[in-house]
């Protein structure tokens, strides 16, 4: 499998802090792969940092081959690299549809247009992305009355509309009922698998992790101290001492 | 060298009342979130109620006993405002509580009016401090040197308020997040209550201090308010030490520039924020306000929808009404109605940014008297025929809006607001001094339409297919893709800019377009009345749009006509009464109170509760 992103030596410091301390990590073609870490790893200073809303101190990032460190959000998002927030950030006042259709109207590039009426633009096309994360059936409700879970459906299909290589998923089911998120993390697999779509994401429920993720990178305190398949990442003494403070009940599951 | 050294000292003594009212305004605006335009009001206040005290107490004890108590008096004044007039509306849409302040201006004005008279009064001189002191061979009033002594005591004071009491640990911790100070079981409603008392007894000490080196009279209001809030502005919003700062710079700078530059001082403050803010975004002590930090306050907006078979029928009826009114009034209900639909233009194109856009601008007078300066200029000078001067009315407009938009939309929020309000004190002062093109205050005269166009009748049928032409056309743009992507960057900028959409980009063109429109109307306008002067252009052009928009609905899309159309005819029946500002201050607040979400969006919701159809779009 080749590789969609590369990640070399990357760093961020505030002020002499270095929360990401050179990170350097790659993502292949149709991989599912997550990216976890406690509380404060900087798993989401990683993720800023990819998709363009933080600057690196240092390192770079590769995606297709190309550089793209630095780049503006929407610059990598015109490459082909999707993104969801740990905090939705849906447009309020917009049903569901049309969240998706201005994802789309941004997609066929028709966003200074005042000719048509917006609401009747790739209607049908937006109708496809909301069938396929099981949402068609609230398509014309306002997206403020959305359960926090429909929200992150619908986050996952505005990040499909402009066909991304990548999905970059932060916590994408944080906040979820236990069912909504084998759900929705059942559904991101089949997008990888059908689609053909890479996805990184960063998760803290340890069962989405290891049922799902094709690799799995493990942060502490800004640092890389593991990148493997679940079962070398579990047998990592340093994983288990640091991340799961030498967690017995998860070695029990895992030979369960 | 003793000239210069006077003339400073000059400065920082004026600084004295300006300091105590801005950090009054300060205050209330990083607590409650209330841009309070009454607040020169309350200084007002503070004058005339000063006066009335210390003609009752004499002496030395007398006079700075009466100051305190005038602070006190205009405190509970304040209290008594706040909880009247504010406090019901506290859950209505960002900004709306600007339009109620702007009620208290008009009450506040009338009654100071009734009770004090129109004349203008000399403060009394402060009791054993009437003459100067040389300094260097200089004279520098006693006064002005026992005010620059006391003014680092209420620095020092204020600071220690806000630092070290529990008072204080509450109004910054409201300041960061009041929902959380909320949730703590600190009473909310008291606290907003006890900050703005705080803040108007402020500005009503800053107004009792200066008795003496100025005095009351009923301009004072609108004359410190515009230096109140730069001084805030650029000391950055929230920061005590920075409004110090820039009460020092400003008056210093105020006082030099009479003296050396008298042309420039109707401006100076203005270019001195423009700076700032375009160096440092957030004044000078100022930080960064965190987007959606403050949430959105209210119902959330909801879908918008090109109107159905029964908004469209109500809205050709009321097109055939206004197409057909020539049949039935008089020259002077038509010529009304071409106010109202130039007004109504002018709204709708400030309600486009505004409502559309999310930003709040506070000087689109400058597009509209732009554009009829631009057309009348050109008639003027150049005898221009009046069809290709009205073209270029939205032209200018437009280039206009491009150039000030340039520098404004890099900003956000109250900051954004006070830029483009300092540009459109730049391009009044331009129209009021550059006085060999634009004729100054004489303004510009004898711009009248083309023949075939000169009759009422004919040239109400021109403003009302351009006027409501103007109008359709952004209701056209609201519904474009475009108009959503202005809507997306304002409910998730991070969210567009995470789709491929650049959002400045798309507020930097809105921005332009509401100018170009503003620029139609005041293309209308000016050859509709025949002549232009720089009152067009002034700040209170400015906050009348701000305010019809307001009061039709921020978050509907008819707010911006309605509320003018409403705001005209109130208007028209209200100016020919006596004491008219205070009747309108109270229609103002009343549509305030009665109908938070504005006159549009309260009939909406009435019309969904009669229908019970409000479950999908609570």
């Amino acid at each position: 499998m080749s590789e969609i992103l590369r990640v070399e030596n990357l760093k961020k410091s505030y002020d002499g802090f270095l929360a990401v301390n050179g990170v350097s990590f790659s993502v292949a073609k149709g991989e599912l792969k997550a990216l976890i870490g406690p509380n404060g790893a900087g798993k989401s200073t990683c993720f800023n940092m990819l998709m363009g809303q933080l600057k690196p101190t240092e390192g770079d990032v590769f995606f297709e081959g190309e550089k793209i460190t630095g780049h503006k959000p929407r610059d990598i998002w015109r490459r082909g690299v999707g993104r969801t927030f740990q905090i939705t950030g849906t447009y309020q006042s917009m049903t569901v549809i049309e969240n998706v259709q201005m994802a789309l109207m941004s997609h066929h590039r028709k966003i200074f247009s005042i000719g048509p009426r917006a609401w009747k633009l790739y209607r049908e096309e937006a109708f496809e992305f909301l069938e396929t994360v099981s949402m068609q059936d609230q398509a014309d409700r306002p997206c403020s009355i959305l359960a926090y879970g429909d929200l992150k459906r619908l986050e996952l299909a505005i990040a499909l509309c402009h066909r991304p290589r990548l999905l970059l998923m932060d916590e994408p089911t944080a906040g979820m009922a236990p069912t909504a998120r084998v759900e929705l993390m059942q559904l991101v697999a089949d997008i990888v698998r059908d689609q053909g779509v890479s996805v990184l994401f960063t998760e803290h429920d340890m069962d989405v992790v290891f049922a799902h993720s094709h690799h799995i990178m493990v942060l502490n305190r800004g640092e890389l101290i593991a990148d493997g398949d679940a079962t070398a990442v579990r047998n990592n003494p340093q994983v288990q001492e640091v991340y799961l403070g030498g967690g017995t009940l998860f070695k029990e599951e895992s030979h369960a | 060298m003793a000239f210069f050294l006077a003339q400073f000292l000059t400065g920082l003594a004026n600084a004295a009342a300006l300091f105590l009212v801005a950090s009054g305004l300060s205050l209330i605006f990083g607590v409650t979130r209330i841009v309070n335009f009454a607040h020169g009001s309350f200084y007002m206040l503070g004058a005339f109620i000063g006066i009335y005290l210390m003609e009752i107490l004499p002496g030395a004890v007398g006079f700075w006993g009466a100051i305190l108590l005038t602070g006190i008096a205009v405190g509970l004044i304040g209290a008594i405002v706040e909880m009247v007039v504010l406090r019901p509306i506290y859950r209505a849409p960002e900004l709306f509580q600007l339009v109620a302040t702007f009620g208290v201006i008009l009450v506040i004005q009338d009654l100071a009016l009734m009770i004090w008279g129109a004349e203008d009064r000399l403060g009394p001189r402060a009791p054993g401090l009437r003459g100067v002191w040389r300094i260097f061979g200089e004279p520098v009033p006693k006064y002005d040197i026992i005010l620059i002594a006391i003014t680092p005591f209420i620095l020092f004071a204020l600071w220690y308020l806000i630092t070290k009491t529990r008072l204080g640990v509450l109004v910054r911790a409201a300041t960061q997040d009041r929902e959380m100070v909320g949730a703590l079981g600190v009473n909310q409603a008291w606290l907003f209550t006890g900050v703005f008392a705080l803040g108007s007894a402020l500005a009503g000490w800053g107004g009792a201090l200066q008795l003496p080196k100025g005095g009351a009279d009923l301009l004072m209001d609108f004359n410190i308010i515009g230096a109140v809030f730069v001084v805030v502005v650029i000391g950055g919003m929230g920061s005590l030490p920075g409004a110090f700062i820039a009460s020092v710079l400003i008056s210093v700078l105020n006082v030099f520039g009479v003296t050396y530059l008298p042309q420039s001082t109707l401006v100076l403050m203005f270019v001195v924020m423009a700076v700032v803010l375009i160096i440092r975004p957030y004044g000078l002590l100022g930080r960064e306000e965190v987007a959606g930090e403050h949430g959105q306050v209210g119902a959330p907006e909801t879908p918008i929808r090109p109107y159905g078979p029964v908004g469209q029928a109500l809205v050709a009826a009321l097109l055939l009404g206004l197409a057909l009114l020539p049949l039935f009034v008089d020259q002077f209900m038509l010529i009304l109605t071409i106010d109202m639909v130039i007004f109504a233009l002018f709204a709708a194109s400030l309600h486009f940014i505004l409502g559309s856009g999310g930003l709040v601008s506070f000087g689109h007078a400058a597009f509209f008297g732009g554009g009829a300066y631009a057309a009348a200029l050109l008639v003027f000078h150049t005898d221009t025929p009046m069809e290709l001067a009205f073209l270029f009315a939205p032209l200018a407009a437009g280039l206009l809006a491009l150039g000030i938009g340039w520098f404004c939309i890099r900003l956000t929020g109250v900051y954004f607001a006070m830029l483009t309000l300092a540009f459109s004190q730049l391009v009044w002062s331009l129209a009021f001094q550059w006085r060999a093109v634009t004729r100054g205050d004489d303004g510009l005269v004898n711009i009248w339409p083309s023949d075939w166009l000169s009759g009422t009748e004919t040239y109400y049928y021109f403003a009302l297919i351009l006027g409501v032409g103007g109008i359709l056309f952004l209701r056209h743009v609201i519904h474009s893709p475009f108009g959503y992507a202005l809507r997306a960057g304002r409910d998730s900028a991070r969210q567009a800019e995470a789709t491929g959409i650049d959002v400045k980009r798309v507020q930097f063109a809105a921005f332009a377009l509401a100018g170009a429109m503003a620029g139609l109307a005041g293309g209308i306008f000016v050859f509709a009345k025949g002549s232009v002067f720089p009152t067009e252009l002034e700040i209170a052009k400015s906050f009348d749009a701000l305010i019809v928009v307001f009061l039709g609905g921020v978050k509907t899309l008819a707010g911006g006509v309605v509320g003018a159309g409403f705001m005209t005819v109130v208007e028209d029946w209200l100016t020919r009464l006596e004491y008219w500002r205070l009747l309108l201050g109270l229609v103002i607040i009343a549509v305030v109170i009665v109908m938070p979400e504005g006159i549009v969006g309260t009939l909406r919701t009435l019309w969904r509760r009669i229908r019970h159809t409000d479950e999908e779009t609570v």
